[in-house]
C-alpha cells in the first residue's frame, strides 16, 4: 500500500526549509524505489517544531520535526514509513500538549489534510454546512450566525449575523460577499494558515454568505505579501469550480456564486474595510466615511458583506452543528473559540485554538511557554500594531473582547507578541507612531500630521530633551488622534502609545546611564 | 461598446503622444504594446486597475511612465488619476529595482526576536540602506511590515521566497546570494 507522507506548503513551514525537505524525501523515496506519496499539507501551527513531517502509519500518524533536509536518509534507515524511532519522533502529533490542550473548531482540518484536494475536505466533513445551508431559507441561515453569537475575527468584534442581516433587508439585484484577506496586523497569521491550510472552509463560508444575503459574486481582498496563499486558493477555487460547489449551480441548487481572488499592494490601510472596497474598485486606498455602511452601499456602492476570514471560516461548523453548539464555548458575549497567534519572543509561537477565557498569563506563560530566549517576559503587544502593550500585572486579564477593552486593550485579530526584558518601551512608543506616519492614507490631520509629530515628540525624549514635557505632549497628541481621527489607524495608535507610557513609565524618563549600562 | 480594434488604435495614438518624449519611439512602442495586452486581459473585469497595474509591473519589473497614458485612456480615466493610484500604494515602482529584491521585516513580532541588528547587518554588508539600490544592480533592501511569518521571527522574502528565524548564517547566504 502506497504510504502517504505530510510535508507541509504552510509559508512558516517553507520560511523554514520545507521544500527542501519535500525535495529530500522524494529523491529517498526515488532511490530506495519505496511506494510512497508527499501531500502537501497546511501547517499544524507548532512552528519551533517546523518543518514538521508526518507519516501515516497503521497505528495512526506519526510526526518528525523539526526536519532538515540533512535528515531524510536518516529518517528512512530508521525505518520512518512505519514509524520508526528516530531522534526526531515526535510520536503521535494530536497527544502533543500544544495540540492536544486546544478547541479545534474553525482550524479542524488545517495540517491534516491536503488543502487542496476537495475529497480529502469531503472526507473530514468538509461542505456539510454548505450542503444544509442551500435547504435552508436565508433568514434561517441569517439566524444561526446571529444566534451563534459569532463576531467579526478582524478586530472590530461585530456581530457577523446583525451585519449578514442588514444586507439580507437591503434590496439589490447585485450583491457582494468579500472577504478581508489583508491580515496587516503584525503578529498575525491564522489567516494565512487557513487560506494555506485549508482554502475550501473558506470558500465554503463565503457561499453559506452568499445564500444567506443573496449575492452571487465573492472576492477574496489578499494582501501581496502572501503569495504562497494566493496559490493555494486558486488551486482549491478551480476544483470547487470543477466539482460544481461553486458556479451557476452550487451544489445543484438554484444559487450561482463565484469567487476571486484579488491582490492588495502594500498598504495596511487596507485592511479597514471601506479603504479595501475603495482598493478592489481600482481607487486610491482611502478610508470611506461611515454611513452608508458596506451593507448598505458597499462594493461599487451595492449592498455587501465584508467579514475577515476567520469569520467566515468560521461560519461552515456553525452551520453544519449548530449555533448552539458553537455558542456553547466561550464566555461573556465572546462565543465560540478564537485562534490565538503567539508570536514574537516565545518558547512556543504558533497558532493556538481555543475557546474565549484563557487568561493573558495563561498564553504567555504556559502556552507559549514564556520568551525563546529564557530571559523574563515583560510586555506583551495584543492585537497588532494598534493594540496596547500589556504588562505582567495585567496577565490576568481573560482573552474576551469586553476584558481587554476595560484594561485599555483591544484583541483585535488575536495575535500576541512576546517581548523579553531587554524591550525598549520608548522605542515602541516611538514605531507605534512611526507606523501610522507610514501607512496612513492622509485623509485626517491628527493622523497624517500627528503621528509624525509623535515621533518627533519622542524622538527628544530619547535625546533627553525636557521628557516630562515630552510626555505631556504625547499625551495630549494622542487624545487629539484618538478622538479626531475617521479611522482606527490614527484612532488606536494611542492604544500602543499610552499603554507604553502608562505601564512602563520609567523608560521614558531621564536616562543618563542608559548607554553606559550597555 | 467600441469595436476592439479601434480601441486599441484609438490608445496607441494617445499613448505616442504621451509618452514618446520620454523614450525611443521602438521602446515606447514596446512597453505600450505589452502594457495593452495587459489591460486586454483585464477589460472585462469589474475595478480592474490594481489587476493592469499588478500585471504592467510583472512584465516590467516597474510601472514605467509610459504605460500610464496606455492604461488612462482604456479604463476612461486621466493620467493623473493613475499616477495618484499607483503612488498611493507601497508595491507599485517608479523605477527598476535591483536584480534582486529583499523585504526585510521590520515589524513587532520580529523586533521582538532582533530584526533590528539583522537590518543592521545587512545595510553594512550589502553597503546599501532600506529603499535604495547596490550600486551595481545586484540588490534591492526594503522594509515590509509583516510576512505573517511570526512564529518564525526575523523574517525575511528575497525574490518572493520566505525565510524564517534569520541568523547570521542565513544572513551571508543571502548577501552570497545577491552578490552572485
Ligand atoms: C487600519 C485598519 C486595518 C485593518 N486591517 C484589517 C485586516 O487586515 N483584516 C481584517 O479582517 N480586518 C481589518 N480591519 C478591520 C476591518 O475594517 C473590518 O472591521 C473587518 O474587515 C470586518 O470583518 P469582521 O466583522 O469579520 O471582522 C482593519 C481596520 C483598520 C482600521
Ligand atoms: S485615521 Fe489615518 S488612516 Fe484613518 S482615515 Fe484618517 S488619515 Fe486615513
Ligand atoms: S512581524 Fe515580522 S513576520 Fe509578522
Amino acid at each position: 500500500m502506497t504510504v502517504t507522507i505530510y510535508v507541509p506548503r504552510d509559508s512558516g513551514a517553507l520560511a523554514l526549509g520545507a521544500e527542501k525537505v519535500a525535495k529530500a524525501i522524494a529523491e529517498e523515496i526515488d532511490k530506495r524505489k519505496l511506494d510512497a506519496r508527499i501531500v502537501r499539507n497546511g501547517s499544524r501551527g507548532l512552528y519551533w517544531l517546523e518543518p514538521m513531517v508526518e507519516v501515516e502509519t497503521a497505528n495512526g500518524r506519526i510526526a518528525y520535526g523539526p526536519v532538515g533536509a540533512k535528515d531524510a536518509a536518516s529518517l528512512f534507515d530508521a525505518g520512518f514509513l512505519s514509524g520508526g524511532a528516530h531522534p526526531l519522533s515526535l510520536g503521535d502529533p494530536e497527544k502533543l500538549p500544544f495540540l492536544a490542550k486546544q478547541t479545534r473548531l474553525t482550524f479542524a482540518r488545517v495540517g491534516i489534510i491536503d488543502p487542496v484536494s476537495l475529497d480529502d475536505y469531503r472526507a473530514h466533513g468538509g461542505l456539510a454546512g454548505l450542503e444544509k445551508a442551500v435547504k435552508l431559507e436565508p433568514a434561517a441561515i441569517v439566524e444561526q450566525v446571529t444566534e451563534s453569537g459569532l463576531r467579526g475575527r478582524g478586530g472590530a468584534g461585530f456581530p457577523t449575523g446583525i451585519k449578514w442581516k442588514t444586507v439580507l433587508d437591503t434590496p439589490g439585484e447585485v450583491k457582494y460577499i468579500v472577504c478581508n484577506a489583508d491580515e496587516g496586523d503584525s503578529g498575525t497569521f491564522s489567516d494565512r494558515m487557513i487560506m494555506e491550510g485549508d482554502p475550501f472552509v473558506l470558500i465554503e463560508g463565503m457561499t453559506i454568505a452568499a445564500i444567506a444575503v443573496g449575492a452571487s459574486k465573492g472576492y477574496i481582498y489578499l494582501r501581496s505579501e502572501y503569495p504562497h496563499a494566493e496559490k493555494a486558493l486558486n488551486e482549491a477555487l478551480a476544483a470547487a469550480r470543477k466539482a460544481g460547489v461553486l458556479g451557476t449551480s452550487v451544489l445543484g441548487s438554484h444559487h450561482a456564486f463565484d469567487i476571486e481572488v484579488r491582490m492588495g499592494a502594500g498598504a495596511y490601510v487596507c485592511g479597514e474595510e471601506t479603504s479595501l472596497l475603495d482598493s478592489l474598485e481600482g481607487k486610491r486606498g482611502e478610508v470611506r466615511a461611515k454611513p452608508p455602511l458596506p451593507a448598505h452601499k458597499g462594493l461599487f456602492g451595492k449592498p455587501t458583506v465584508i467579514n475577515n476570514v476567520i469569520s467566515l471560516a468560521s461560519v461552515p461548523i456553525i452551520l453544519d452543528k449548530g449555533a448552539t453548539f458553537y455558542k456553547d464555548f466561550g464566555m461573556g458575549r465572546s462565543r465560540g473559540t478564537i485562534p490565538i497567534q503567539i508570536a514574537g519572543n516565545a518558547k512556543y509561537p504558533g497558532l493556538f485554538e481555543a475557546a474565549f477565557g484563557l487568561t493573558l498569563g495563561e498564553i504567555v506563560d504556559e502556552i507559549g511557554g514564556g520568551t525563546a530566549n529564557g530571559r523574563p517576559v515583560r510586555a506583551v503587544q495584543v492585537g497588532g500594531p494598534l493594540g496596547a502593550y500589556f504588562p505582567r500585572a495585567l496577565f490576568d486579564t481573560p482573552f474576551d473582547y469586553e476584558a481587554f477593552a476595560a484594561k485599555d486593550g483591544l484583541i483585535g485579530h488575536a495575535g500576541v507578541v512576546v517581548f523579553d526584558d531587554t524591550v525598549d518601551m520608548l522605542k515602541q512608543a516611538r514605531f507605534a507612531m512611526e507606523f501610522c506616519a507610514i501607512e496612513s492614507c492622509g485623509k485626517c490631520t491628527p493622523c497624517r500630521v500627528g503621528s509624525v509629530r509623535g515621533v518627533e515628540t519622542l524622538d527628544r525624549i530619547v535625546r533627553n530633551i525636557e521628557p516630562e514635557k515630552q510626555v505631556a505632549l504625547v499625551t495630549d497628541l494622542c487624545n487629539t488622534m484618538k478622538f479626531g481621527s475617521l479611522c482606527a489607524l490614527g484612532g488606536f495608535t494611542p492604544y500602543p502609545v499610552m499603554s507604553a507610557l502608562k505601564h512602563f513609565p520609567e523608560d521614558f524618563r531621564p536616562h543618563p546611564m542608559q548607554e553606559a549600562a550597555e | 461598446m467600441i469595436k476592439k480594434e479601434n480601441f486599441v488604435l484609438s490608445i496607441v495614438k494617445f499613448a505616442f503622444r504621451e509618452g514618446a518624449a520620454l523614450t525611443t519611439p521602438q521602446a515606447s512602442t514596446e512597453i505600450t504594446a505589452k502594457t495593452l495586452a495587459v489591460v486586454e486581459a483585464w477589460r472585462e473585469a469589474e475595478g480592474p486597475l490594481l489587476p493592469i497595474l499588478h500585471g504592467v509591473q510583472e512584465e516590467f519589473g516597474y510601472i514605467p511612465n509610459e504605460a500610464l497614458p496606455v492604461i488612462a485612456n482604456a479604463l476612461n480615466l486621466s493620467r493623473a488619476d493613475v499616477y495618484g493610484v499607483m503612488s498611493f500604494y507601497h508595491d507599485f515602482r517608479e523605477r527598476p529595482a535591483g536584480r534582486h529584491v529583499l523585504k526585510l521585516c521590520q515589524a513587532e513580532s520580529c523586533q521582538a526576536m532582533g530584526s533590528d541588528a539583522v537590518a543592521e547587518k545587512l545595510r553594512k554588508l550589502l553597503g546599501i540602506d532600506f529603499n535604495e539600490t547596490a550600486k551595481d544592480g545586484s540588490v534591492t533592501l526594503e522594509p515590509v511590515y509583516c510576512l505573517g511569518l511570526c512564529a518564525c521571527s526575523p523574517s525575511a522574502m528575497l525574490d518572493g521566497e520566505v525565510i524564517g528565524r534569520l541568523d547570521e548564517g542565513k544572513v551571508n547566504e543571502i548577501v552570497a546570494e545577491v552578490r552572485a
